[in-house]
C-alpha cells in the first residue's frame, strides 16, 4: 500500500524493466544473429505501429472519440518528414518526373552544411535532421487536425468516424494531384530519406560496427508512448475519461468539453504524425496510396484486440500483430505436405484469411481484447496486493 | 453537347448503382444504429460469385443463383457476426463489422489470387446505343429505371405488408416494438436480405460499366454509398436514392475535368458539409439526445 503513496507503484518499475530488457535484447540480438531476420522488420514496424495504436487509443479509448483519420494523419507526418529530409543533391533526380524539385530546403543538408557531413559530424547532423524533421511532421499533423477538429468536432460517434475518414481521403488525393508535384511528387513515391539502416554506426571503413536499427524505432516510439501515459495520468488525463464514460456528467462537473475534445484530437495526431514520419522511415519510401483507410482499420483492429483503453495492450498487440502477419503465420502461404501428400487451401493469401477469422473470434467472443482497460502494471500491483493480504 | 450528354447518362447511371447500395446501408442503419461496413464487400463479393458462377453455368442460371447466394451471406453475416452482440455497445458492433469487411476483402484476395477478374459480359445490357448523339451501353439507361422501379416495390412493401410495418415500428423504437410482440430477429433478417439482394442487383449493373472485379472493388463504392445515404438523411429510402443520383452525377462530372483525382475526395467533402450544416441529412428526421 505504501508504495501507491510513493507515485511510481512498484508495477510500473516492473513494467519499465521489461521494456528495458526488450531494448537490450534488441541492442544483442540485431549484432549477434542474421540481421536480416524477419524479427526485426517485425520489431521495427511493431514500434512504428504500437505508436500509433496508442495514439488512436488515445482518442478512442481514453477520451471516447471514435475517430478514423489517423492514416490520414500519418500520410502528412510522413510526406512532411519525406521532404523535409531528402538531401539536396538527390532531390532532383527523385522529382525528374515534375522537372526537379519545387522545394530545395533540407534540414539534413542545413546541419551538414553548419557541422558538416562526414564522420561524426554527418552522423549528428543527420540525426538532428531526421529529428527535426519528424517534429515538423508531428505539427504540421497537429495543425491540419486543428483545422479538421473545428468542423468536425461536433459530430458524435458513428457520424464522428466517418467524417474523419473522409478527411483522410481528401488529404491523400490532395498529395496525390499532379499540380503539387514539385512538391509532393503527384502519384509517385518520395525516397532517399534518412530511414532507419542509416543509425546503425559505422566506422571509417563504412564497415557497420554497431547495428542500431530495430533499437532507435523502439526509443523514438517509446518516448512517445511515455508521453502520452503521462499526459493520460495528468489531470486532462482524467478529464478526458470523464467525457468518455460521461459527457453530460463531465459537463456539469465544470469540464470543457470543445476544449479537452480538441486537445485530445491535436495531441493524437501530432503523435501520428510523428509515427507517420517513423513508418516513411520503416517502408524507405513514401507514397500517398499506402495511406488507405484499410491501414486505419487494420491500426484499429491493433488497438481493439488490445483492449480498448489500455496503452500496454495496444503496445503487446500491435507486437502480436505484426508478427503473426508478418512472420509466424508465413507457412500458411506455401504449400504444405504431410507424407508427401500436399494439403489444401495452403495457397497464397490463405495466411490473410486464417488471419481475418481469428480477429473475427477475438471480436466476438473475447470483446474487451487482451488487457481490457488494465494496464500492465496493474496486473503487477494487484498480485502484490494478493500478497499482502495472504502475509497478514 | 454530346459529352455532356453522355456524362450526365453515365453519371445517373453509376448514381442509380450507388443508389441501390445506399439503401442496404440506410436500412440496416435505420434499424440497428449500425454503419455496416461490410455491405460495400457484401456488394465485390456478389461481383466474384458472378465471375465464377458465369465461367460454368449460362447467365439465365449464373444470375439468379449469384443473388441468392449473394442474400445468403447477407443473412449468414448478421446472424454470425451482428446477432451475437444485440446487447454489446454499439461500438462493439461497428468493429465486428470492420472485422467481417477484413475477413470478406481476404477471403476474395484469397479465391482471386490477387489476380483482377473479368466480369463476364451480358449481352443484352452491355449493347451499345446512341441517344442524343452519345454513344453509351444499354445498362446505363435501364439502370435508373430499374432502380426507381425497385425503390417503388420496396415502399409498398415498407408501407403495406405487416413485415414492412414491423420494420417501421423497429426502427422508431426498438425496445417498445420487442415489447409489443415485433420478432425482431426476423425483422433484422429481413433488412439484411433486401440490402444484399439490392446490393447483388447493383453489382451486376455496377460491373457491367466497369468490368475489373478486384478485392478492394467494394470498398470505395461501398462508402460513397454510405454518404450517399447519410447525405440524403439516414434510415430514409429516398434520401438515400437522391443522394445517391447526386454524388453519381457529381462524380462522374469531376471525373470528366482536370481535377479527376478529386472525384472521390468531392464526396467526402459534400459529406462533412452536410454533417456540419445540418447532420440529419435532406430527409432525415431530427432527433434528440436525453440524459
Amino acid at each position: 500500500m505504501l508504495n501507491e503513496k510513493k507515485g511510481i507503484s512498484r508495477g510500473a518499475i516492473i513494467t519499465l524493466m521489461i521494456v528495458l530488457v526488450v531494448c537490450i535484447l534488441t541492442i544483442v540480438l540485431e549484432n549477434t544473429i542474421n540481421p536480416n531476420s524477419l524479427l526485426f522488420t517485425v520489431i521495427r514496424k511493431a514500434a512504428v505501429y504500437s505508436l500509433v495504436a496508442v495514439t488512436m487509443n488515445l482518442l478512442n479509448g481514453f477520451t471516447g472519440l471514435f475517430s478514423l483519420g489517423q492514416a490520414g494523419f500519418m500520410l502528412l507526418g510522413a510526406y512532411t518528414y519525406a521532404i523535409l529530409t531528402i538531401p539536396t543533391d538527390v532531390r532532383d533526380s527523385i522529382y525528374y518526373l515534375f522537372g526537379g524539385a519545387g522545394f530545395h530546403f533540407s534540414t539534413v543538408s542545413f546541419f551538414e552544411g553548419i557541422i558538416g557531413d562526414s564522420g561524426v559530424a554527418g552522423f549528428i547532423s543527420m540525426i538532428l535532421g531526421v529529428l527535426i524533421a519528424m517534429l515538423v511532421g508531428g505539427i504540421v499533423a497537429a495543425i491540419v487536425a486543428y483545422l479538421i477538429g473545428l468542423p468536425v468536432l461536433r459530430l458524435k460517434s458513428d457520424y464522428l468516424a466517418i467524417a474523419t475518414l473522409g478527411f483522410a481521403e481528401i488529404l491523400r488525393a490532395i498529395f496525390q494531384w499532379d499540380k503539387l508535384g514539385k512538391v509532393t511528387n503527384g502519384a509517385n513515391a518520395l525516397r532517399g530519406y534518412p530511414t532507419f539502416a542509416d543509425f546503425n554506426i559505422k566506422n571509417a571503413q563504412g564497415i557497420t560496427v554497431l547495428r542500431l536499427s530495430s533499437f532507435i524505432p523502439i526509443l523514438f516510439a517509446g518516448i512517445c508512448i511515455l508521453i502520452i501515459i503521462l499526459l493520460i495520468n495528468s489531470s486532462y488525463g482524467r478529464a478526458f475519461k470523464a467525457i468518455r464514460d460521461d459527457e453530460v456528467a463531465a459537463e456539469a462537473m465544470g469540464i470543457n468539453l470543445a476544449k479537452h475534445k480538441m486537445m485530445s484530437f491535436i495531441i493524437s495526431s501530432f503523435f501520428a504524425g510523428v509515427g507517420g514520419a517513423l513508418f516513411a522511415m520503416f517502408a524507405s519510401t513514401v507514397q500517398a496510396k499506402t495511406f488507405t483507410s484499410a491501414m486505419t482499420y487494420e491500426i484499429f483492429l491493433i488497438v481493439v484486440i488490445g483492449g480498448i483503453g489500455s496503452i500496454s495492450g495496444s503496445c503487446i498487440a500491435s507486437f502480436l500483430y505484426i508478427a503473426c502477419s508478418e512472420w509466424w503465420l508465413r507457412f500458411l502461404d506455401n504449400t504444405q505436405y504431410i507424407n508427401g501428400n500436399q494439403l489444401p487451401l495452403f495457397k497464397n493469401g490463405f495466411r490473410m484469411v486464417v488471419f481475418s477469422v481469428v480477429i473475427m473470434i477475438i471480436v466476438l467472443f473475447f470483446r474487451t481484447g487482451m488487457m481490457g482497460d488494465k494496464e500492465l502494471s496493474d496486473l503487477f500491483n494487484k498480485k502484490r496486493r494478493k500478497k499482502v493480504k495472504a502475509d497478514e | 453537347m454530346e459529352f455532356a450528354v453522355s456524362q450526365i447518362l453515365s453519371g445517373i447511371s453509376l448514381g442509380g448503382q450507388y443508389a441501390l447500395i445506399a439503401i442496404g446501408y440506410t436500412m440496416v442503419y435505420g434499424i440497428l444504429r449500425l454503419i455496416n461496413f461490410a455491405h460495400g464487400d457484401v456488394f465485390m463479393i456478389a461481383g466474384v460469385l458472378m465471375v465464377y458462377m458465369s465461367a460454368s453455368m449460362p447467365l439465365y442460371i449464373s444470375i439468379p443463383a449469384m443473388i441468392i447466394f449473394t442474400v445468403l451471406l447477407g443473412f449468414l453475416i448478421e446472424r454470425a457476426a451482428y446477432k451475437p452482440l444485440r446487447s454489446a455497445p454499439r461500438m462493439s458492433v461497428m468493429i465486428s463489422a470492420i472485422g467481417v469487411s477484413y475477413l470478406l476483402q481476404n477471403l476474395a484476395l484469397y479465391i482471386t489470387g490477387g489476380q483482377p477478374k473479368t466480369y463476364p459480359r451480358i449481352p443484352w445490357i452491355s449493347k451499345t446505343i446512341t441517344i442524343f448523339g452519345a454513344r453509351t451501353h444499354v445498362v446505363t439507361v435501364v439502370t435508373p429505371f430499374l432502380v426507381i422501379a425497385l425503390v417503388l416495390i420496396l415502399t409498398l412493401l415498407i408501407d403495406k405488408t405487416k413485415i414492412g410495418i414491423a420494420m417501421r415500428a423497429v426502427s422508431k423504437d426498438f425496445e417498445t416494438s420487442q415489447l409489443m410482440g415485433v420478432k425482431i430477429n426476423t425483422v433484422i433478417s429481413v433488412t439484411f436480405i433486401i440490402g444484399s439482394f439490392l446490393a447483388a442487383v447493383g453489382s451486376v449493373l455496377y460491373f457491367t460499366n466497369y468490368p475489373t472485379v478486384v478485392p478492394m472493388s467494394g470498398a470505395m463504392p461501398g462508402l460513397k454509398a454510405f454518404v450517399a445515404a447519410v447525405f440524403g438523411g439516414i434510415g430514409s429510402i429516398p434520401g438515400a436514392v437522391i443522394g445517391a443520383f447526386i454524388i453519381g452525377i457529381c462524380e462522374t462530372l469531376i471525373k470528366g475535368t482536370d481535377y479527376a483525382i478529386f472525384s472521390d475526395a468531392f464526396t467526402f467533402a459534400l459529406l462533412i458539409i452536410i454533417l456540419v450544416v445540418k447532420p440529419t441529412g435532406i430527409f432525415g428526421e431530427k432527433t434528440t439526445d436525453k440524459v
